[in-house]
């Protein structure tokens, strides 16, 4: 269980950090009035609100790989354990969502810079590769069962579909809202505070999920 | 002083009010009618889970009197009864119920950040709850494995339910597990960014810090569940072994391989130990404003609750195995456990101290809600004491398979939550409605529930010393067991009985104030936090009319010095009003 404590420590530490700030040497019997330039939030103002809920989303998402991992580690301690060998056909997935990454970031930075012609290529662009990162993960799926590696031959295999697969359910989350996004965009919303932000936010998200792929595909090459 | 407050949403997100009765009650998006629709569904399948308890009671008090009880349906009966106490009924009712109610109200603002997500985490939670009594109706019945769901008997033929029974209760389990994720993203995001101005964390009333807190660790610890979950659908399904050991059964091989039954245990603890304080701190945090409104007095050492429960919440998630000592561990592993669980004693202890300390030489009024406090702290007292025992790892032993595991947990996360429950319907009652209860019937139905709580606990504890087992259908003959230990249970389930058959007279109250009871004051305890300052009583949707309040104090200046009432609501300036002990007596 020390992988789910250690991220579930990182997690409750920031948030601790953070609180301690707030109260640190404060004196809350103490009434004070209110001035009207006291008025700011914890990230800014409430804009935020939807990047708060996101962090806290990728906290819970966080905690719950973290202990998907730790099972894994004391799973593989036992004596049935045999290592199995991932389908080549994950590093060009793996490429795919570097690239879908890449591709929203530069979308970011565009509809950060008011270049508002370059969102809907560069939506598409990353919709058509995540798309292309989910079916590559299918097929190594269908490559696996056709070489006769089924979920039930091992503990690896299963852990195997069971972190592949709960990954892509969350990269399919992603795509849910990278649609509506890309919608409202072809419809002709290209420039509205709406948009830019969704497309902030769902960068984000990305780049959490390729930094959970890279972390499971490299635990899955090494073990 | 930092201030973090925001959201004055007038100008950013218009507030349309809702026009149809299905856009009012049924497909709402306020916060307050959600906070009910949660509180109605939760009570309801609590009701049902008390229904199964007496069940129960009724086969240990008087074994094989009934011919409806059976040993398979007895386990059903357990297991349903647990999950549906500590998931469906405290966890959606303090958080779906409470948290939605108060949060925005007390934090002063208009609504949960996102409305809309609210609404669809209280449709999923309706989804889940359906699920699971659809389980009561399958063949094969609901699940009997306990409501730990331990591999391998969970999945395995010989316990009940095994066909449809736990394939629905994981199932509900995922649903409800994302219900309240959709809802917990939401409460942190409104107390983390739509506070009114002026409210700063540290003026935060404890309500609002336990939920926060509560939600904080929910949304942590249930990923453990659903992990949990996940795999053992797997391992029943797809015949998989993240859990399952190779395992005869019948005489038949069912395929397993080698998987660790253990492993499923800790992932369970895991969010089972928080599930505790999940139940526990929004019960803390409310006890706190209800002693201290119905006293007339300060809470005791405010920046101290507010650490408590933050150590509280911290230290929950680093004891988890002291539920697995019988299961066999290394004993440095037991003694880490052990420290680390005793250690949360002293958070604990701290809070306790405060609420009594808060207590002392206060204007006590003995309402309804005040007399649930006090015997919260009774029972909580009481309940903690015997974790300290089953906290180390030499005493748990011989007790953990008794029935003082069961008087303890009871004490502790059973009674003592639903008194706060209690206290706070009571307390809100006149706000949520605009009626006032009847306070002879209130205090009838305190009474008897809590002294008969007593009556049916405080004799489980010496059941439990005489070594009688828990879990167990009929107990048989054992020479260890004298026979007088029988006479207790039958007196148990007598007082078990009585106290279910009492609880009427809170729904006779319920359905006398919302039929002749008088209108209320929109502030009857003359409390000093926000949701009783609301400009229409009781609050419509947008809660605070044109302006939204600001915050100049805590919620705590009750009975300030030189000043002529006895609180200083939270939205009274500071030059208006003397500001607490610095400037007491100015006025």
């Amino acid at each position: 269980m020390e992988i789910g404590l250690i991220v579930l420590a990182l997690i409750l530490a920031t948030l601790l950090g953070w609180l301690l700030k707030q109260s640190f040497n404060t004196q809350p019997w103490v009434a004070e009035t209110v001035s009207d330039t006291a008025h700011h939030g914890p990230l800014g103002d409430s804009s935020n609100s939807k990047l708060i809920a996101l962090l806290a989303l990728l906290a819970v998402v966080s905690s719950f790989f973290a202990l998907i991992l730790s099972a894994y580690a004391l799973r593989m301690e036992l004596g049935d354990w045999v290592p199995m060998t991932e389908p080549q056909l994950l590093w060009t997935n793996t490429v795919m969502l570097v690239l879908a990454s890449a591709v929203f970031q530069w979308t970011r930075n565009s509809a950060v810079n008011d270049e508002t012609q370059r969102l809907l290529p560069g939506l598409l662009l990353t919709g058509l590769l995540t798309a292309g990162f989910v079916i590559g993960q299918f097929v190594a799926w269908q490559q696996l069962e056709a070489s006769g590696q089924f979920i039930t031959n091992n503990p690896s295999n299963a852990f195997f579909y069971f972190l592949t697969g709960a990954h892509a359910i969350h990269i399919l989350g992603g795509l849910f809202v990278w649609a509506r996004a890309t919608t409202k965009v072809a419809l002709g919303s290209k420039g509205d505070a709406g948009i830019r932000r969704s497309i902030e936010l769902c960068t984000i998200y990305w780049h959490y999920l390729l930094l959970v792929w890279l972390i499971l595909f490299g635990l899955l090459l090494s073990t | 002083m930092a201030y973090v407050a925001i959201a004055d949403r007038d100008h950013e997100q218009e507030h349309h009010d809702p026009q149809t009765f299905i856009t009012k009650y049924i497909w709402s998006q306020d916060h307050k009618v959600i906070a009910i629709q949660y509180g109605i569904t939760a009570i309801f399948v609590g009701l049902i889970a008390l229904g199964l308890s007496a069940m129960m009671r009724l086969q240990l008090g008087f074994p094989d009197q009934f011919s409806f009880i059976n040993p398979e349906n007895y386990y059903q009966f357990i297991t349903m009864h647990g999950m549906i106490m500590v998931i469906y009924l405290l966890t959606a009712l303090f958080l779906g119920g409470f948290g939605n109610y108060l949060i925005p109200l007390m934090c002063g603002s208009r609504d949960m950040v996102f409305p809309f997500l609210n609404m669809l985490s209280y449709w999923v939670y309706l989804v889940s709850v359906i699920i699971l009594l659809i389980s009561f109706f399958v063949p094969g019945g609901s699940t009997g494995a306990g409501w730990t769901l331990y591999p391998p008997q969970a999945i395995m033929p010989g316990t009940p339910g095994t066909d449809w029974g736990i394939l629905l209760m994981l199932a509900s389990l995922a649903v409800f597990i994302v219900a309240f994720t959709m809802g917990g993203l939401n409460y942190v995001t409104t107390v983390l960014q739509a506070r009114c101005k002026g409210m700063t964390l540290m003026r935060m009333p404890l309500s609002v810090w336990g939920i926060f807190i509560a939600t904080v660790l929910g949304l942590l610890a249930f990923p453990a569940l659903l992990v949990s979950a996940i795999m053992m659908l797997f391992d029943k399904t797809l015949m998989t072994s993240f859990f399952m050991p190779a395992i005869s059964s019948m005489g038949a091989d069912p395929g397993y391989t080698g998987g660790s039954p253990i492993l499923f245990q800790h992932l369970f603890w895991f969010f089972g130990h928080p599930e505790v304080y999940i139940v526990a701190l929004p019960a803390f945090g409310i006890v706190s404003d209800l002693l201290s409104t119905h006293a007339r007095k300060n809470i005791f050492g405010y920046r101290m609750m507010v650490w408590a429960i933050i150590a509280i919440g911290g230290l929950s998630f680093i004891v988890w195995a002291h539920h697995m000592y019988v299961s066999g561990m290394n004993p440095y592993f037991g003694f880490f456990f052990a420290t680390t669980t005793l250690i949360i004693a002293v958070p604990t202890a701290i809070k306790v101290y405060n609420w009594v300390l808060t207590l002392w030489e206060g204007n006590i009024h003995l309402r309804v809600p005040m007399l649930f406090s006090i015997a919260f702290i009774f029972t909580f007292i009481h309940g903690g004491l015997t974790g300290l025992f089953l906290g180390n790892v030499t005493i748990d032993l011989p007790l953990s398979d008794t029935y003082f595991v069961v008087a303890h947990f009871h004490m502790v996360m059973g009674v003592s939550p639903v008194l706060v429950v209690f206290g706070a319907i009571y307390h809100w009652w006149p706000k949520i409605t605009g009626k006032m209860y009847n306070e002879t019937l209130g205090k009838w139905h305190f009474w008897m529930t809590f002294l008969g709580t007593y009556s049916i606990y405080l004799p489980m504890h010496y059941l439990g010393f005489q070594g009688v087992p828990r879990r167990y259908f009929a107990m048989g003959n054992t020479e260890f067991m004298p026979a007088s230990a029988q006479d207790l249970n039958a007196w148990i389930t007598m007082s078990a009985l009585f106290v279910a058959a009492t609880q009427v007279l809170f729904f006779i109250n319920v359905v006398w104030s919302l039929t002749r009871g008088p209108k209320s004051d929109p502030n009857p305890w003359d409390a000093t936090t926000l949701e009783w300052q609301t400009p229409d009583h009781p609050p419509k949707h947008g809660n605070w009319g044109h302006e939204l309040p600001v915050c100049h104090r805590w919620a705590y200046d009750y009975s300030v010095p030189g000043y002529a009432d006895d609180f200083i609501p939270q939205n009274v300036p500071a030059e208006d009003a003397p500001a607490g002990r610095d400037h007491g007596v100015e006025h």
